[in-house]
């Protein structure tokens, strides 16, 4: 690891390892990430999904923006094709889960009390509490939040970000965080557009290009069932890349805070 | 919101650097913290002390590094300075970018008070 050795020191972060200072004191340079342990947590949680070869998709979006309505839909359609279970992450209350569950899914509830996000940290804990073997998709549906979700990595190989057309189109400009992290973008509740007069998905999805993100975007209602074709294939070729990748013993982290930190040669 | 996680994360590898050097406290801690982050600095500066209260780096100063955001373009090649939600190259105005700096989450330095003299990095 370079925070031991200091292969880490680079002639732009030199002078910081060695900064005179005074008798009795030292300075040292750590360069480490600052999230280390949730990262460390996030990767050992990634290699027990790796191990059984399954898929774990962290859902991101709004409060009440149909992250659920969207999984109960997708449950649904896959349900002879796949295997599938459900981490669901709110502040309180089981009701998430309690849906799932109704479709005769595997799902464990964690209430976060008042926490605004997962940490790799609940959720690895949620999985001793489930059983993955014979699983081949895991959706984490994170707690309703365009901010916090974000910036912590549970271990999961794909970032999806919901935005429903009843939000703003602006959404991506605004939290730039959160949807620069998406690997794909959802605009759901499509069927309310006949209704608004305000929301251009087009405009929507400008705005994520405008933050350098390539991810694919998909327009449906979960609801009339429109558009979920296309979102169901993508599922399904991501779940082939991924046994791909664990025939290959490699794995994938999420678009999550990426470029900038390989660039600062950090390995945490 | 989550600062207070991050604050708590920052304790804890300060205080395993401390202890990994042999040192009794640390007297200044640098981080640095890009905007794309999603972890805004007054706001860790506030929760710090809750966070550092007890420990070996309850009285250390914390400074925070500027990082600006940066994105070198694939297209053309060039490495301009950009907006927060417009990630695109200054140059060519093209969106398919790499960004070279502004989501930075790090520890970058301590400073360590010791009884004897430590070589630096030792």
């Amino acid at each position: 690891m370079c925070d031991t050795c200091g292969c880490n020191l680079t002639p732009g972060n030199r002078h910081l390892a060695f900064k005179p200072v005074a008798r009795g004191a030292t300075a040292v340079s750590v360069l480490k990430g600052l999230l280390a342990k949730n990262d460390d947590q996030a990767t050992h949680n990634r290699a027990h999904f790796d191990t059984r070869g399954l898929l774990a998709i962290n859902l991101m979006s709004s409060p009440g923006s149909g992250k659920t309505a969207l999984l109960e839909a997708t449950l649904t359609a896959l349900k002879d094709e796949f295997t599938c279970a459900v981490i669901e992450g709110d502040l309180e209350t089981e009701n998430d889960a309690a849906r799932i569950r109704a479709l005769g899914v595997t799902a464990h509830q964690i209430v976060t009390g008042t926490a605004c996000h997962l940490d790799a940290h609940l959720v690895h804990d949620a999985l001793h509490h489930m059983n993955l073997d014979g699983i081949d998709l895991l959706f984490i549906e994170n707690v309703g939040n365009l901010v916090c979700p974000a910036s912590f990595d549970l271990g999961q190989h794909l970032n999806v970000t919901l935005l429903s057309v009843t939000e703003g189109d602006d959404k991506p400009a605004k939290y730039p965080v959160m949807f620069r992290a998406a690997d794909a973008m959802l605009l759901t509740k499509t069927d309310l557009l006949a209704v608004l007069d305000d929301f251009d998905p087009d405009r929507a999805e400008s705005h994520l290009r405008n933050l350098a993100n390539p991810a694919p975007v998909m327009r449906l209602s979960a609801r009339k069932g429109t558009g979920m074709d296309a979102w169901l294939a993508w599922l399904r070729e991501q779940l082939a890349a991924q046994r791909a990748r664990v025939a290959l013993g490699r794995s994938r982290r999420p678009a999550i805070q990426s470029d900038g930190q390989r660039y600062h040669h950090v390995t945490a | 919101m989550h600062e207070l996680a991050v604050a708590q994360a920052l304790v804890e590898q300060v205080e395993a650097v401390i202890s990994q050097h042999g040192a009794t406290q640390a007297s200044s801690i640098r981080v640095c913290i890009g905007p794309l982050a999603g972890v805004v600095p007054d706001l860790l500066a506030h929760a710090f002390p809750l966070a550092a209260a007890g420990s070996r780096l309850e009285h250390a100063k914390l400074e925070f590094a500027h990082a600006a955001i940066k994105v070198r373009c694939e297209t053309c090649g060039a490495e301009t300075e950009v907006a927060m939600n417009r990630l695109l190259c200054g140059t060519c105005g093209d969106w398919h970018t790499q960004i070279t700096s502004g989501d930075e989450l790090l520890l970058e330095s301590v400073e360590l008070e010791t009884t004897r003299t430590l070589a630096p990095n030792s």
